[in-house]
């Protein structure tokens, strides 16, 4: 659990800094003064909007009255009516857009993974130019994602699209294939586009736990002959797995709150429809606040639950400092 | 055996470069394309006609779109800043009680989903009086913008030297001239960095974009391209969408190749959101 990252050892000699004793109490006091605007922008912005998303998830308000919604208690989560039931969890629709969420990001976070890792080996290499396909491989990342998604739209086209061609010509498909209209093929569509985009930030993530590894068990491996991809699984993936997996959750926790890639590429079709997507159109298109936040609420709870998660795994980081 | 290790690696870098590279540059090549050239596949450029680019500024106002998303990211890079140095100061330099529960409730911040708070913070905005305004926009991409400023700038912080700082105190300067003498000459590569990373969020974002804006003058680049449609759902303008998307792209990847080195430092510093 102590892999450590450069941050952590000079921040563990920087917690000696508190030495002077009657300067303390004036340096804690403009702490203070110095974090309070900080603090109350972060109330404003997340704290309270949050809470109003929770309050109105008790209410039947709507779009046009926000305000003016009857607390309903927990009907737009769960209720019975004449013994049907109706609300969030007993939608079919939602629990299809919570398994398509789960789906998008076990497998796209599995695929940016791996190719990140195997990208990152190729870039801890030494070869000409590597500066510059390093830089080169920022692109995707620095590309909005809304631009990702409609160039994957126009490269995945089913009449005019280039991988249809590609594939073609290549003779692996017989006829074009409608990616992003076909319900078996557009979740694939979405997480094409999605790990393009997001793979050079595991790969540079993977690349800088790869550059801080030692070079001794290396050396020792390569005198004693040892096939690389031994090495690679049984050397680096173990001394890589802590800042990889703080990685991977990191960018998973990303991927369940997904709504840009999807709604450019499928707009609200079902069969690609995740939580946000799901939780706006009952907002915005439905106009239901109160259903909608109903919603809002249950992804914040999975998303919240997960991080804790995240901070318990993540906790070497933050380890160094005093409470 | 050496020679085709290296070829093959060589191999690796070349598909490497093309699966990062191709989709942009296929997009380049198809805004060059006008009429029906569009509905050819062809893998090479072979036309040069800047039609599109034309209607796109013509059929709408793509340009004060531009201006707008230039205004929103700037404006929120600012204040992120300004309220995250001293926030970061406090953070990374002074032991405090709390502190820890602070950078915890921060790093939880930065983890909200946008789409959990969308509708308390489309009331908040109404109620202020912000809707389909800029400065709507503004106050919502705090919410993401804050966090990992202060995260990020509290690990750079915490990194600079503490010589420095005692003999600050020694000569008997106030944690204010601290920061603003002492700290913010060496805080450049570090405010440059966030900065970068934090307009690069704003300037990317949808969801509230779309959400908070109803007119097409008040819209920012993303919405704007989203939104771009032909005469029906089957026929869209893809030379214009292409000519859009190589516009609002194009300044961000001259900064990231610039800034290629403390981007990276930056992200790995934070473990920021892509």
């Amino acid at each position: 659990m102590s892999s450590a990252t450069p941050t952590e050892v000079k921040g563990a000699s920087a917690a000696g800094v508190e030495k002077g004793g009657g300067l303390q109490s004036r340096r804690v006091r403009s702490a203070w003064l110095f974090l309070t605007p900080m603090i109350v922008v972060v109330i404003l912005v997340a704290g309270w909007p949050l809470f109003r998303t929770i309050s109105l998830s008790f209410t039947d308000a709507s779009l046009s009255n926000v305000g003016g919604g009857q607390y309903v208690g927990f009907e737009n989560y769960l209720a019975n009516y004449q013994g049907y039931w109706a609300g969030v969890l007993a939608d079919p629709l939602w629990w299809h857009s919570v398994f398509n969420t789960l789906y998008f990001t076990v497998v796209s976070v599995f695929i940016e993974t791996a190719i990140g890792l195997a990208m990152a080996l190729v870039l801890n290499g030494n070869f000409r130019m590597r500066g510059l396909v390093r830089a080169a491989v920022l692109v995707p990342w620095a590309i909005p994602t809304i631009v990702s998604a409609k160039m994957w739209g126009w490269m995945l086209n089913d009449q005019f699209g280039i991988i249809n061609d590609l594939l073609m010509n290549l003779g692996l498909i017989s006829h074009p294939l409608a990616w992003t209209a076909n319900q078996n093929l557009s979740m694939w569509a979405v997480i094409f586009a999605d790990a393009w985009k997001t793979t050079p930030f595991m790969a540079l993530l993977s690349l800088a736990a790869l550059q801080m590894l030692p070079t001794d068990c290396y050396d020792a491996a390569k005198v004693d002959g040892i096939h690389p991809v031994k090495v690679f699984f049984k050397v680096t993936l173990p001394l890589i797995k802590q800042p990889l997996m703080v990685a991977i959750i990191f960018r998973s926790l990303d991927a369940l709150r997904v709504f840009d890639v999807i709604y450019v590429l499928t707009s609200n079709s079902e069969s690609t429809m995740s939580m946000s997507v799901y939780a706006r159109q009952q907002l915005v298109d439905f106009q239901s606040v109160g259903y909608g936040s109903a919603a809002s609420s249950v992804l914040f709870f999975i998303v919240a639950f997960l991080t804790i998660g995240y901070i318990k795994l993540a906790r070497v980081r933050l380890g160094e400092e005093g409470s | 055996m050496a020679i085709i290790k290296r070829i093959a690696f060589y191999a690796l870098v070349i598909f490497i470069l093309l699966f990062s590279l191709f989709p942009f540059y296929y997009a380049i090549i198809t805004s060059f394309r006008s009429g029906s050239e569009l509905f050819k596949v062809e893998y090479l450029p072979h036309s040069f006609s800047i039609a599109n680019y034309v209607s796109l500024f013509e059929s709408q106002p793509f340009g004060v779109n531009i201006l707008n998303s230039v205004i929103v990211a700037g404006a929120v890079v600012v204040l992120s800043l300004g309220l995250g140095v001293t926030a970061a100061y406090a953070l990374g330099r002074v032991r405090f009680r709390g502190r820890k529960t602070l950078l915890l409730t921060i790093l939880s911040v930065s983890m909200f989903p946008q789409v959990a708070v969308l509708s308390g913070m489309f009331e908040l905005i109404r109620s202020l009086g912000l809707y389909n305004n800029l400065a709507g926009l503004c106050l919502s991409y705090m919410i993401f913008t804050l966090p990992f400023t202060v995260w990020v700038l509290t690990t750079f912080m915490r990194d600079l030297p503490l010589e420095l700082e005692e003999a600050a105190i020694v000569d008997g300067a106030t944690p204010w001239v601290t920061i603003t003498k002492v700290f913010m000459p060496l805080m450049w590569p570090a405010l440059v960095t966030t900065g970068l990373l934090a307009f690069i969020a704003a300037w990317n974002e949808f969801l509230f974009a779309l959400t908070f804006t109803l007119t097409n003058a008040e819209r920012t680049v993303p919405v704007a391209i989203a939104l771009i449609s032909g005469a029906s759902q089957y026929e869209l303008p893809w030379g214009n969408i292409m000519a859009a998307s190589v516009i609002v792209t194009v300044p961000l990847i001259v900064m990231v190749l610039i800034f290629q080195r403390r981007i990276v430092s930056g992200l790995t510093a934070g473990a920021v959101k892509g």
